[in-house]
């Protein structure tokens, strides 16, 4: 059994060539907007990123980053693009890019979708919306919107001008934000409110519970992560303890640990039941925690709340060893002793639920023993037809950038509905595949590799920030480090293409290839094929191209995609134009690509 | 010819050979030749060659005349030693720095103009004195240098790009250097990496003037149809007589052949050399068959590749021949190479 020729008019192949965008849940085209960063076109970048991820200011300074570790450079060397930190030099540096923004239509299309929740789900569903013609109300419990983006994120890492100003779009768009306005009976909303569809976006918002000896009687100083943030926020609370434990080593704990050093506290230990490797926090949220001086404690495992007179005094902890296998997984573990660690305030960072006690049983939407809603992964669909999950309120915690993606499949979704659609109809992605050759050896993109490092943030010093808790820690690129930031993507949407039919395997791109993933050999099985390569096969989930068989000898033109830096030099280097560098641009169908005649227009024809 | 240099990133994972070298150490400066041509694929050959005998590069001394192959020497092997010499005039210059300096490698780089035009009396003497190096001749039939004229090797009836048939009978180096007394003879493909790089390694380890005359189609005045050195002619008329494995020394060896199929033959250095004979009949040890043989498969405008014919005896190399010292000419002491007023005077008494 041979390898059969690798089908590249599938979006799809080449889409995963572009790693970055491949692992971006909202498919960001990630090559491209860096491209006009390196132009300077900082506002053409913004909108580039706008289209697929909506909040791109935001998203530049505390996105979960799926992009980096997917990254080629990260591959190729060892530390991949600062993609995140490039999209915030495109929203800083940006000009007024209001009228740029989707046009909202006079002549609305007489449907209503209410929104719970002002999150990044809901606003996406609105920005999709809106230029459809829909009247899109976002119910929200507090007085301002962002939902866990503003309550949870401190404003040292997300500063509130900008969680102003992108969510000031979608409203500047014509989105009607309710503020104040929990809704307390979906029932009351789906009979009362007149809407043909309902959204639900409202997040996981319920803090896990440490049940242990002492959490009644010490309460007033136990705190549960998500709640204490969205009270530092509302600026309910803006003191704590001298001496702060944080229970958990997710995300919210570094969040919960960096808060509390601007609220007063002196010594703050991080407290981790399992060694580093387990830990949930993105590897940057550590390491800007423990450049403040945060300790981060491992194998102690939570006992006991200590309270004397009323007063908690401190926790007591199981000290913890582990067995490891092979793979480094926990096979065996031991409690060796027992510690008492002195504490003020304790705070409990250890993960977090949907809830939704607001939703009646008998409204026909389901959930399963977890009382997570039963949703459709394609359409967000609940098992209620017109009412939608989307965020974390969906599939339980995950990001914003996820959020924004199910915001923007469920708008599909509800746009199919009140125009009378099968939810599951929708566009499949495409692919536009065009040349970037501009003479002999010119070609519309820069294609020269540059070895340069990646460059480092710069952040406010320590003195500094302290001060006040609204100081932005991270300062982004200055213009010097982001002119060499730019040079380090390898452009990897700027695809090779091959035509076997024009080769005449004169194996000149093979030799000139610098990471040699170029073979001629004959065809064979893959897994015996991928030993014949010219260089090992590291990374076998990359893709491997196999052309149909050449003309003069009937082998086949093998490409590993994995570590192709898309310098061109295939393509410059072959006599008959066989390899070309073409830009791929993967369009992912949003709301507005879906374009239904509206069901009155069906029946007046 | 590119305007962006082949980058130093290379895959992570490249094998290194015993000098912990990888095959990107023994590149040399990024070439410009035309986007395909064959010579390209000959440097990537020789590359892997001396990677794989884990030379040092400064080991080795690349040598070369002019031409589009001329330019080859530059393209491999930075850190070697190198003399770009006048017009067909290489092997003059090779012979030289071998009398000088016998214990480096030599490879000569040469093309079917430089090689069986202007220098063809060099060539021929070069095999006379059986000048211990690997010399290449990347021979595509036209000069690609000058907009492709027909060369000294252009067969009889091929087809320049514009259409013109050449009357003038081909000069082919490997008969020639087979009625010259050459030890090592062979032919290759540009295309045909399998077969040129163990050649490159035997040529290089042979004693003696190894030759290699390599196919290398000029992808710009000569791949079209009608001409015979077309990357497609080649692959269509492309007989493999000999087909040579080169075992390096203290390997142990583990492929068993049929009786009869293989010819080992010892090296000087220790490695061996497996000639197996995929033309059932075929001598590469007798002169005069082989002559006979290609001679016949010419006429039949058949390309005859792999090693053609090696000695079977000892053929004493230059310095051999001429009796020099053991050490290296240019690391005796200048005292001992310069007989003095005394001694010239007692040299010049034997004529007296």
């Amino acid at each position: 059994m041979t390898v059969p020729p690798t089908d590249t008019s599938h979006p799809d192949y080449f889409h995963r060539v572009v790693d970055c965008q491949w692992a971006c849940p909202a498919h960001t085209d990630v090559p491209e907007y860096i491209r006009l960063i390196a132009l300077g076109q900082f506002s053409d970048a913004y909108i580039v990123n706008r289209e697929s991820n909506v909040f791109p200011g935001i998203l530049g300074r505390v996105c979960d980053r799926p992009c980096e570790p997917a990254c080629r450079r990260g591959r190729v060397e060892d530390k991949p693009v600062a993609i995140c930190r490039l999209k915030r030099v495109a929203a800083d540096h940006k000009d007024d890019i209001s009228s740029r923004l989707p046009v909202i239509p006079a002549q609305k299309n007489g449907r209503k979708v209410a929104c719970i929740g002002a999150g990044p789900a809901s606003l996406t569903v609105a920005n999709d919306l809106l230029p459809l013609g829909y009247e899109v109300v976002v119910f929200e419990q507090w007085d301002k919107p962002g939902g866990l983006m503003r309550t949870n994120i401190p404003a040292f890492r997300l500063p509130e001008t900008v969680l102003a100003e992108e969510i000031g779009y979608i409203e500047q768009m014509g989105a009607q934000i309710r503020y104040n306005s929990r809704i307390d009976s979906l029932r009351q909303l789906l009979e009362t409110g007149g809407f043909d569809a309902v959204f639900v976006g409202s997040g996981a918002p319920k803090g896990k519970e440490l049940k242990l000896p002492g959490r009644t009687e010490g309460g007033a100083n136990i705190h549960i992560g998500i709640n204490w943030l969205e009270s530092v926020a509302f600026k309910h609370l803006d003191r704590i303890g001298e001496k702060v434990l944080i229970i958990g080593v997710g995300n919210t704990a570094m969040d919960c640990c960096r808060s509390s050093l601007r609220l007063g506290a002196r010594e703050v230990k991080v407290m981790a039941r399992k060694p580093r490797q387990f830990f949930k926090a993105s590897e940057w949220e550590l390491e800007d925690a423990e450049s403040e001086n945060v300790e981060i404690v491992v194998n102690h495992s939570p006992k006991a709340f200590v309270v004397e007179d009323g007063k908690l005094k401190g926790m007591l902890f199981e000290q913890m060893a582990y067995d490891f296998d092979g793979r480094g997984r926990i096979t065996a573990e031991r409690v060796t002793g027992e510690t008492f660690i002195a504490a003020d305030d304790v705070i409990l960072a250890i993960g977090q639920e949907n809830a939704f006690p607001w939703i009646e049983n008998d409204l026909g939407i389901e959930f399963d023993q977890w009382h997570v809603p039963v949703v459709d992964v394609t359409t967000h669909q609940s098992t209620r037809p017109g009412v939608f999950f989307g965020g974390d309120a969906a599939f339980g915690p995950k990001n914003i950038i996820w959020a924004v993606e199910h915001g923007h499949q469920a708008a599909i979704s509800i746009h199919n509905h009140c125009m009378g659609q099968p939810v599951t109809e929708r566009l499949p992605p495409t692919l536009n595949l065009s040349s970037r050759k501009m003479g002999l050896h010119e070609w519309s993109y820069k294609n020269d590799y540059n070895p340069v490092e990646r460059r480092l943030v710069p952040h406010v010093s320590l003195v500094e920030r302290f001060k006040k808790i609204s100081i932005e820690v991270e300062l982004g690129f200055d213009a010097e480090q982001t002119a060499k930031e730019v040079e380090r993507c390898l452009n990897c949407d700027i695809q090779t293409v091959f035509e076997a039919k024009a080769c005449i395997e004169c194996d000149a791109c093979i030799d000139i290839c610098p990471t040699d993933c170029l073979t001629i050999t004959q065809n064979g099985e893959e897994a015996e094929l991928s030993q014949r390569l010219k260089a090992p096969r590291k990374h076998p989930h990359q893709p491997l191209y196999v052309s149909a068989p050449l003309k003069h000898t009937g082998r086949v033109m093998v490409k590993d995609e994995d570590l192709c830096v898309h310098c061109g030099l295939c393509a410059e280097r072959c006599p008959t134009a066989a390899w070309d560098m073409q830009k791929s641009k993967i369009n992912l169908p949003h709301a507005n690509d879906h374009q239904w005649p509206s069901p009155q227009q069906r029946k007046t024809a | 010819m590119s305007f962006i240099n082949k980058p130093k990133v290379r895959h992570p994972d490249l094998p290194q050979n015993q000098l912990g070298l990888t095959r990107r150490d023994y590149e040399g400066a990024m070439s410009t030749l035309c986007a395909g041509c064959g010579h390209d694929s000959v440097t990537s050959s020789i590359t892997q060659a001396i990677w794989e005998l884990n030379l040092r590069p400064e080991q080795l001394a690349k040598l070369s005349g002019i031409g589009c192959s001329s330019k080859t020497t530059a393209y491999f092997a930075s850190g070697a030693h190198g003399f770009n010499s006048v017009h067909g005039r290489m092997p003059s210059i090779a012979a030289g720095a071998n009398a000088a300096n016998k214990d480096l490698h030599y490879i000569g780089v040469s093309g079917d103009g430089d090689s069986l035009s202007i220098g063809f009396g060099q060539f021929a003497h070069a095999i006379r004195r059986n000048v211990n190096m690997l010399y290449i001749c990347e021979n595509n039939g036209v000069y690609g240098l000058t907009k492709g004229q027909f060369s000294a090797s252009a067969d009889i009836g091929t087809r320049s790009k514009k259409g013109e048939e050449n009357r003038q009978a081909p000069v082919d180096p490997c008969l020639a250097a087979l009625s010259l007394g050459g030890s090592f003879i062979a032919r290759s493909f540009s295309g045909d990496r399998e077969q040129l790089v163990p050649l490159i390694k035997a040529g290089l380890m042979h004693k003696g003037f190894a030759m290699i005359d390599v196919i290398s189609p000029c992808v710009t005045f000569n791949d079209h149809v009608g001409s015979t050195k077309s990357y497609e002619f080649t692959r269509e008329h492309y007989h493999e007589a000999v087909h040579t494995d080169y075992i390096p020394a203290r390997t142990e060896i583990t492929a068993s052949y049929g009786a009869g199929e293989v010819l080992p033959v010892q090296m000087h250095d220790g490695s061996q050399l497996r000639l197996r004979k995929l033309d059932k009949d075929y001598d590469p040890n007798h002169r005069g068959k082989a002559f006979e043989y290609l001679r016949t498969r010419l006429r039949q405008g058949e390309h005859v590749t792999g090693l053609i014919f090696l000695s079977p005896g000892h053929d004493p190399d230059m310095h051999e021949m001429l009796h020099t010292t053991d050490v290296p000419l240019n690391q005796v002491p200048y005292e001992q190479l310069h007989p003095g007023a005394a001694g010239l005077a007692s040299i010049l008494k034997r004529y007296a």
